[in-house]
């Protein structure tokens, strides 16, 4: 089991390290580069003034060296001016040119600083993701144990009325993008002159004009159920009907199984059945899907982020990506793939410790 | 003149749609008389879910191809403005439609561009019915043609290919779009050669497919071969070179069509972000069917590695695959609309779905009718291939 760990960390750090070099390289391209050079210079820059901008930040630098400095095992750039004013990549108002390091990458914890939001990027990030944390936590608490309830309810009687209406209904979740449910979520209960606001309103059930909000910027602040509601269904409800599914055919498969036919014949009731013999074993399936599901999640809180303006993690994404921000969009997919890789790994895990017939030899 | 009530302009639509009837009927009766004949596509119409699902997929490629490029259901250009009728509510009436020969109607109302929403919808079906099938079908060409070897040779190969594999399905899907559909990426060329790799995994496969099957008799494959490679080989070049771009190795008298550099663009990502998970299905498909018994009686009888990929396994393996299928068609239209949402690739008048949808979200909150007409369209279509790919999954598996 160690070893196993180990060697799928070992695939982790080399995986994380290409990705990285795959976002450096096409942030870097020279295009991108004379873009950010414009957009943080002056828009009507001669070449020859790009160049010298660029050449004075280090950007000018052979690939292979800059991603050595951002990763901290090369020495950071330094550059002198005429003036002899030396400016450097580890030089900063507290570190003058004598005091400061020679390395300095995101291996010591230096992620750089994001050209639009004009702050680190380590705070930048880590104070969006906890937003982010917040919108996933409540997508998670909504989504899984509804998705696991339709699953195990549609799988219990294969082929039923229930199982179908609800297959059907997963069907639906499953083919509805956020941006389709979101809008149509939206429309008909956000909105104050179409769905059902305006008839509650009227009726005098809602004090407000609406009966959720269009919007979840305030909910960065505080989290109500009237702000925080449509953008959390909107992502779960994508999700939902995958693991549903995916429940329902593990709950079938379980259902038909040697050993619950001994207990039906031995006389147990049908809710003894589900809950004692079944339930345990077709939840193995469903565990793993929920983990590798939460890499999909982040593709949604993109989406949602951007539907509802709840400036998080994924918003940060977007901006960083439209306005070329190279530090910040590094630190991002840095983030993103680690958690892409570690979910992975923990479902892997978990999969061999929930199920005792799979050993790894 | 009044504007239309709802149910005036349901019923024109309707209308508008008859030559969709027309053809839906057509198939429908056609299919239900053969299904006997038919194979897998018969039973189809033996199960209830299939049949709505296919019908469904079906209505929106005959409104596709009838309606995009040959014009027939859209009401209006869906490029043109007409002054006054911004943002107007469904059933509005064209100013002076008499004088200038148009249909007298908005049938769904005007965008914030006053541009009729109906027909842009309808042309919004064309850029996604003519993307996403052949989008689906080169990923999946790419996905077959290095998901057999990795699977049926194991070894150091399919560690590299699962590597690769597992190192784009890291990526989160819209931070590589960000990454690839940019205009500073596109000048680099960078998504044109993506394209000329990507591109060129059909052709492979083809030549190694009738290669495997007819190598022992070189009098017709040489020939066939020829025949074969010179066509695909001149789509290829005419699709990957474009004069003025950063390949451009057919002159332009050879260069049989251009596709413009945005739909390009949208294409290659689209397949790049597809392949790697085909390539796993292939992979773990080829893994188990390697040691069934028919395997083992052509290797027994000294038949080629290619050949007992592509001729005993990949048939063997065509269920899943062909349910993967139509899943796919549907996620990689997703994908598509996710694009347009972000404003990615496609030109910002282009009436795709996901473009229209991310138009009609700012002023949502006032007017609904530009953004629900693409987002239920988008919606049906993809609830359409799923339903599809639930019915041949059930027939399937019944026999």
């Amino acid at each position: 089991m160690l070893q196993f760990i180990l060697r799928r960390l070992g695939t982790m750090v080399l995986t994380a390290l290409c990705l990285t070099f795959i976002v450096f390289f096409l942030t870097n391209l020279a295009p991108n580069l004379e873009k950010v050079a414009k957009t943080q210079g002056n828009a009507r820059m001669s070449d020859q003034d790009v160049n010298s901008w660029l050449d004075k930040r280090g950007y000018l630098a052979p690939l292979p060296v800059k991603y050595g400095q951002w990763l901290g095992i090369l020495p950071g750039y330094t550059h002198q001016d005429d003036d002899g004013v030396i400016t450097g990549r580890c030089i900063s108002k507290d570190n003058t040119a004598q005091t400061a390091p020679t390395f300095c990458g995101v291996l010591q914890g230096h992620w750089g600083l994001s050209t639009v939001f004009r702050k680190p990027v380590l705070s930048v990030i880590s104070e969006r993701l906890a937003l982010t944390g917040w919108l996933m936590m409540w997508v998670m608490i909504v989504m899984v144990p509804g998705a696991l309830i339709i699953g195990v309810f549609a799988g219990m009687r294969e082929g039923s009325r229930t199982d179908r209406s609800l297959s059907t209904v997963s069907i639906l979740t499953t083919a509805t993008p956020e941006y389709v449910s979101g809008v149509i979520f939206i429309a008909l209960l956000a909105s104050s002159k179409f769905g059902i606001s305006p008839l509650l309103n009227e009726w005098g059930w809602i004090e407000t004009k609406t009966l959720f909000k269009g919007t979840a910027t305030s909910a960065m602040k505080e989290i109500t159920f009237v702000n925080f509601f449509l953008p959390v269904i909107t992502i779960a409800l994508y999700g939902m009907g995958y693991i549903a599914r995916m429940t329902r055919a593990s709950m079938t498969e379980v259902m038909t199984a040697q050993y619950i036919r001994t207990a039906r014949l031995k006389g147990v009731s049908f809710p003894a059945i589900v809950m004692k013999h079944a339930l345990r074993n077709a939840l193995i399936a469903p565990f793993t899907v929920i983990m590798l599901q939460i890499p999909w999640l982040l593709n949604g809180v993109v989406i949602v982020e951007t539907l509802f303006n709840y400036k998080g993690f994924g918003w940060t994404l977007v901006q960083a990506a439209g306005n070329n921000d190279i530090e910040l969009l590094l630190g991002v997919s840095v983030v993103s793939v680690v958690v892409v890789l570690v979910t992975q790994l923990i479902s892997d895990i978990g999969y061999v410790y929930l199920n005792p017939r799979i050993r790894i030899s | 003149m009044e504007p239309l009530s709802w149910g005036a302009i349901t019923l024109r639509m309707l209308a508008q749609f008859a030559p969709v009837w027309i053809a839906l009927i057509a198939t429908f009766t056609v299919s239900i008389i053969y299904k006997r004949k038919l194979g897998l596509y018969g039973k189809l119409f033996d199960s209830t879910i299939g049949m709505i699902g296919f019908g469904l997929v079906m209505f929106w490629v005959f409104t596709a191809i009838l309606g995009g490029p040959m014009d027939m259901i859209v009401t209006h250009d869906a490029l043109t403005q007409i002054s006054g009728l911004k943002n107007k509510t469904p059933g509005v009436v064209v100013p002076g439609a008499q004088e200038n020969g148009l249909y007298s109607y908005y049938l769904l109302g005007g965008d914030n561009l006053a541009r009729d929403v109906f027909s842009r919808m309808v042309k919004g079906s064309w850029v996604v019915i003519a993307i996403a099938p052949l989008a689906t079908l080169f990923a999946f060409m790419v996905g077959i043609t290095l998901g057999l070897p990795a699977g049926y040779f194991g070894g150091k190969l399919d560690t590299a290919l699962s590597f690769f594999a597992n190192l784009i399905l890291a990526f989160p899907v819209i931070l590589l779009f960000y990454l690839l559909v940019t205009p500073e990426i596109v000048e680099t060329g960078i998504p044109s050669y993506m394209a000329a790799v990507l591109f060129i995994f059909p052709l492979i496969f083809a030549t190694v497919l009738l290669n495997s099957r007819y190598h022992t008799q070189p009098r017709i494959r040489t020939p066939l071969l020829i025949g074969v490679l010179v066509v695909l080989g001149w789509l290829y070049l005419s699709t990957i070179s474009e004069v003025g771009s950063k390949i451009a190795i057919l002159p332009s008298f050879l260069d049989g069509f251009d596709v413009p550099g945005g739909i390009l663009v949208v294409f290659v990502s689209v397949v790049f972000v597809n392949s790697p998970t085909v390539f796993r299905i292939v992979r773990s498909l080829a893994l188990d069917i390697k040691t069934r018994d028919y395997v083992a009686a052509a290797q027994t009888r000294g038949e080629g590695a290619w050949y007992i990929m592509l001729w005993e396994i990949l048939p063997n393996a065509r269920g899943p695959l062909i349910v993967d299928f139509c899943l796919r068609i549907g996620y990689t239209t997703i994908l598509l609309g996710t694009l347009g949402f972000f404003g990615l690739g496609l030109p910002p008048e282009s009436p795709d779905w996901g473009s229209t949808i991310n138009e009609g979200r700012k002023l949502l909150s006032i007017y609904l009718h530009p953004a629900l007409p693409p987002a239920l369209a988008l919606l049906s279509l993809v609830l359409g291939l799923n339903l599809l790919a639930d019915g041949l999954r059930e027939e399937s598996l019944r026999d």
